[in-house]
């Protein structure tokens, strides 16, 4: 039979690609071929994200194809002589991660998120002393100085100063152009988002993401009047430390970002608290929040739905019939490495790239249909990607809203959820 | 199938029913009249000598979103207290302050709570709420949205858009929120702080709009009643916990102008500044004034010693508050240009002067209020006490001696500024099965529950009396949910997904989208069609089946 092209168009897409989860984006999806074409408003995630071919759809055990039954029943089987299933990646929408947690629950499973040591340096913050921080629409109509740690944002989330910074109009009466941008910290940064329409450079401190533990002490005791006697710390002369905590200071509604995927040195949660409590200390007089942003692979998602159905965030455990948190305990690696977990289930429907660890326990595979992995896995399932082959819903970066993903192909594949439940169910 | 519960006694208000002993039939999940005769009965239950009320009604308590889930992640350290592992039945989770969702379901049935309404659903975070209480299993659930410090209703409001206008926001924000009421939290002040003001009160002017509380609860108060909904403007007022509060309080009664309006924790603003601390009580001058004012409902927001957490949307008065926290931590967000929150951690002792005296407040307010189909028994959960002290919050309303043993443990400053031992009043079952049945379901607009008669949902709750009713509450025989067995001894023995309520007021969509099309384009970080919540995505699962309850129909414009 020839195949006959069915094409449509898709307007108000929204973009799972990155947690900024942008909604104005237009697709065209050929029904025969499975192939996808960005129209407008893409950007380099989302097109890498959209456009590809729908390759493998089968199932392979040990490599070879089979049928999905025959998966799912082999999946069971090995999960029924498990006696710790770990259950990592987690790069989910909401519905996937509910039936995760329902599986978890029934088999006593660990669970941990591909970004969970980046998520885990906010999260010891949020529960050891917690924060003021605020969303995006805030940013985008309130921020008159935003203060960029140890990142550009734009290797994160393209479009945020698209979205976000630069746009033509706000509610209230500000001068868009007169935004003041500064960077501190970061290797390599691209900076040039960062300018405003009208060419107004931003300020950018540099110094190596290792030394923001005392740049950042720095700036926190500085916003709160205290003397640092030394002429420079990690390499940044204190006066211009000093002079960025006046700008803080002075700032009516100021807004520090940080991206904890790039603060990777030991403790780095310390960073980000002396950033959360120098924006404590500003809100004593004026206005400032945080804006953490979060990874790209459904991390936030999987960690709400987590904390709301187990109590807990990410990383926790279901081995002894209730819920456990540790951040120490139920790490990948660790599991791994110390023989604690008997099988691996690796879940990643977002990210073809990011592939299960290495390891010499059984794996099972519920991912994304593109991936190539190095070493086959004993199972994999190829799954639907949320916002291409099903509908869905994630939550963005700012932890607060939530959007619907659209269906935008005709594929075979199944989705995480029927997959996981018919796993539950023949248990 | 039918069946019969037989010989209880029953206590239906919505019927003046005061303890008579009385069969109740069930088919299909409704109660029904006695059958012809020959009609079969399936299943019988003897319960002869117990106590049948309805399923209770938490008018008031924070179940989902956000805030929420802030809470929970937030303290790891008290879900330590209160694991649950998971049975054959139901699944684990964790319990206390900030339960998960599953847990919070039955924990509330096991109460013999049937419906549960979370009051503070940012619209922009409703998806959030929604997809929280429907993972949270057997009760009911309905929400009510928070308008006032949204930069649209702000911007409507200082550019004088007229009441109808107004009107079509509200009826849309139910619609697209698929909600039960309107709340508003701190009006104007959640917006203020985010340009920096560090209170608000009701006469005084938003530094950005220029308009002040009390325009913003004349027009949501006017614009719930003319659109018909049920549930009256649910407010928490400006000010919360500042002592010398109670004055706001009775200027915003005196703003309400007559319509209805429901005070929400009121305990929370029933403060005085008599003493040497300057703190003291205002329930004598609140509860006379509710007494007085038959449009003011209010539910108290209990507070009970012991670990909890604060979790509002007032973001203004958590982040004053934030230096009293225990364990000292707060997250306070500032949320969209259409809301905020803050959550903080709170350990209520009974020798602390102050939480003391807020917890005779609390109860000085429930017994001088005489009217208990306006008083509403909450704690705010978790706010001034997880809902699973209701038992014994319950037992202090009941038991006068009990009371008093407890009022005798509190600190001694505190007890010299009550009056508490000497109020004589002890509620009694009939006026109980008011403030958390037949009253509760009038307030928010329940037509169908709350009550025994014929027609009425099966939401059942059977309880062998017991003088002791802390433990009388605290472990129903029977609970039935829509007719079906869901607790028997105080354990769940079904799970089943309850329905959503909402209400769908009639109102001009073309008119007010349009306008609300371009602004989300123009200034929001997301596309209006996905601000809106569809129906579908709640009732999808077989959970949340969404109920719409009929509004009154447009009233009469009043101005």
């Amino acid at each position: 039979m020839e195949k006959e092209s069915r094409i449509t168009t898709y307007n108000s897409v929204t973009c799972p690609a990155c947690s900024l989860l942008c909604d104005d984006l237009n697709v065209m999806s050929d029904a025969a071929g499975g192939s996808i074409k960005m129209l407008e408003n893409g950007c380099s995630r989302s097109i890498k994200f959209f456009e590809h071919t729908l390759n493998s759809i089968e199932p392979r055990l040990e490599g070879q194809k089979t049928n999905l039954d025959n998966a799912i029943s082999h999946a069971t089987k090995l999960i029924k002589a498990s006696n710790h299933t770990l259950i990592s990646g987690l790069a989910v929408d909401v519905h996937g991660m509910r039936s995760i947690l329902s599986l978890a629950d029934k088999i006593g499973a660990s669970l941990d998120h591909m970004n969970s040591s980046a998520m885990l340096r906010n999260t010891l913050v949020v529960q050891n002393s917690g924060w003021q921080v605020c969303t995006l629409t805030e940013v985008r109509n309130r921020v008159d100085l935003l203060l960029v740690i140890g990142t550009d944002i734009v290797s994160i989330y393209p479009r945020f100063f698209e979205k976000v910074v630069w746009i033509d109009e706000i509610m209230f009466d500000q001068d868009i152009s007169n935004r003041e941008i500064v960077y501190i910290g970061g290797k390599d940064l691209n900076t040039d988002s960062g300018m405003s329409k009208n060419g107004k450079k931003p300020t950018v401190i540099s110094c190596e993401n290792t030394d923001l533990p005392e740049v950042t002490n720095a700036i926190r005791a500085l916003v709160q009047g205290k003397s640092v006697s030394s002429e420079k710390v990690g390499g940044i002369a204190v006066s211009d430390l000093k002079q960025l905590a006046e700008r803080l200071i002075a700032s009516k509604y100021s807004v520090i970002t940080w991206a904890t995927s790039t603060f990777d040195f030991p403790h780095a949660e310390l960073t980000v608290q002396n950033i959360t409590e120098t924006i404590n200390f500003l809100n004593r007089k004026t206005r400032c929040s945080g804006l953490p942003l979060a990874g790209n692979e459904g991390d936030v998602t999987a960690n709400q739905v987590s904390t709301w159905i187990s109590g807990y965030p990410i990383r926790n455990s279901f081995i002894h019939g209730y819920p456990e948190y540790s951040p120490y305990q139920f790490n990948t690696p660790e599991l791994l490495s110390n023989g604690e977990a008997d099988i691996l289930i690796w879940v990643n429907t977002l990210n073809p790239d990011r592939l299960p660890p290495s390891c010499d326990i059984p794996t099972i595979v519920f991912g994304h249909p593109d991936m190539k992995f190095n070493k086959e896995p004993d199972l994999f399932i190829p799954v639907g990607v949320p916002g291409i082959d099903h509908t869905g819903t994630m939550f963005r970066c700012d932890n607060v809203v939530s959007l619907q993903l659209k269906k935008i192909r005709e594929s075979k594949l199944p989705t995480l959820q029927s997959v996981v439940s018919s796993i539950e169910s023949s248990l | 199938m039918l069946i019969k519960l037989t010989g209880g006694r029953l206590y239906d208000p919505a019927h003046n029913i005061d303890g008579k002993v009385q069969d109740i039939f069930i088919k299909n999940g409704r109660i029904v009249g006695q059958p012809s005769d020959g009609a079969v009965v399936d299943k019988q239950y003897d319960i002869r000598g117990k106590v049948v009320m309805a399923g209770a009604i938490d008018m008031h308590t924070h179940i989902g979103g956000g805030k929420v889930n802030i809470a929970r992640l937030m303290l790891p350290e008290d879900h330590r207290s209160d694991i649950v592992a998971h049975n054959e039945l139901c699944r684990a989770g964790c319990g206390h302050a900030a339960p998960s969702t599953l847990t919070t379901g039955y924990r509330y049935a096991e109460m013999g709570y049937t419906s549960c309404f979370e009051p503070a659903l940012l619209p922009v975070n409703a998806r959030q709420s929604h997809l929280e209480m429907g993972d949270t299993p057997i009760i009911d659930k309905g929400g009510y949205a928070m308008l006032g410090n949204d930069d649209f209703f702000l911007r409507m409001l200082a550019a004088k858009k007229d009441q109808d206008a107004i009107n079509d926001y509200v009826a849309w924000t139910l619609h697209s929120t698929q909600t039960m009421g309107i709340k508003v939290v701190n009006p104007g002040g959640i917006s203020a702080f985010k340009f920096n003001q560090r209170a608000l009160d009701l006469d005084e002017l938003n530094s950005y709009y220029q308009v002040s509380p009390r325009d913003v609860l004349v027009s949501l108060s006017r614009a719930v009643y003319e659109l018909g909904i049920p549930h009256p403007l649910h407010v928490h007022g400006n000010n919360l916990g500042v002592p010398g509060n109670m004055e706001t309080t009775l200027k915003t009664i005196s703003a309400a102008e007559g319509y209805p309006m429901h005070l929400t924790h009121i305990q929370f603003h029933s403060y005085g500044t008599e003493g040497d601390r300057k703190f003291s009580s205002g329930a004598a001058e609140i509860a006379n004034a509710i007494n007085k004012n038959k449009n003011i409902s209010a539910d108290v927001g209990q507070i009970l010693f012991g670990q909890t957490v604060t979790c509002s949307g007032d973001n203004m008065r958590q982040h004053a508050n934030a230096g009293l926290g225990s364990p000292h931590k707060s997250v306070i967000m500032d949320i969209e240009c259409d809301a905020g929150c803050g959550v903080v951690p709170f350990k209520y002792k009974d020798k602390n002067f102050v939480n003391a005296l807020q917890w005779a407040i609390g109860l000085e307010i429930f017994l001088l209020v005489d009217d208990p189909w306006r008083i509403f028994l909450t704690t705010d959960h978790p706010n001034g006490a997880p809902f699973t002290s209701y038992p014994h919050l319950i037992k202090l309303l009941m038991d006068k001696t009990f009371r008093n043993e407890m009022f005798a443990k509190l600190n001694l400053d505190a007890q010299a500024l009550s009056t508490l031992n000497s109020i004589e009043r002890e509620y009694t079952l009939y006026e109980i099965a008011i403030m958390t049945r037949a009253g509760a379901a009038k307030l928010v607009g329940l037509h169908d529950r709350g009550h025994l008669g014929i027609g009425a949902a099966a939401d059942i709750t059977v309880y062998t009396d017991n003088p002791d009713r802390e433990l009388m509450f605290s472990k129903p025989d029977y609970v039935f949910k829509d007719g079906e067995l869901v607790v028997q001894n105080g354990k769940v023995v079904k799970v089943t997904w309850g329905n959503t309520h909402t209400v769908k007021p009639e109102f001009d969509l073309n008119g007010i989208e349009k306008d609300l099309r371009t602004y989300f384009d123009k200034y929001h970080t997301m596309k209006l069609d996905q601000f809106k919540i569809n129906q579908d995505e709640i009732s999808a699962n077989g959970r949340g089946n969404v109920v719409v309850h009929p509004c009154e129909g447009r009233r009469e414009k009043t101005i």
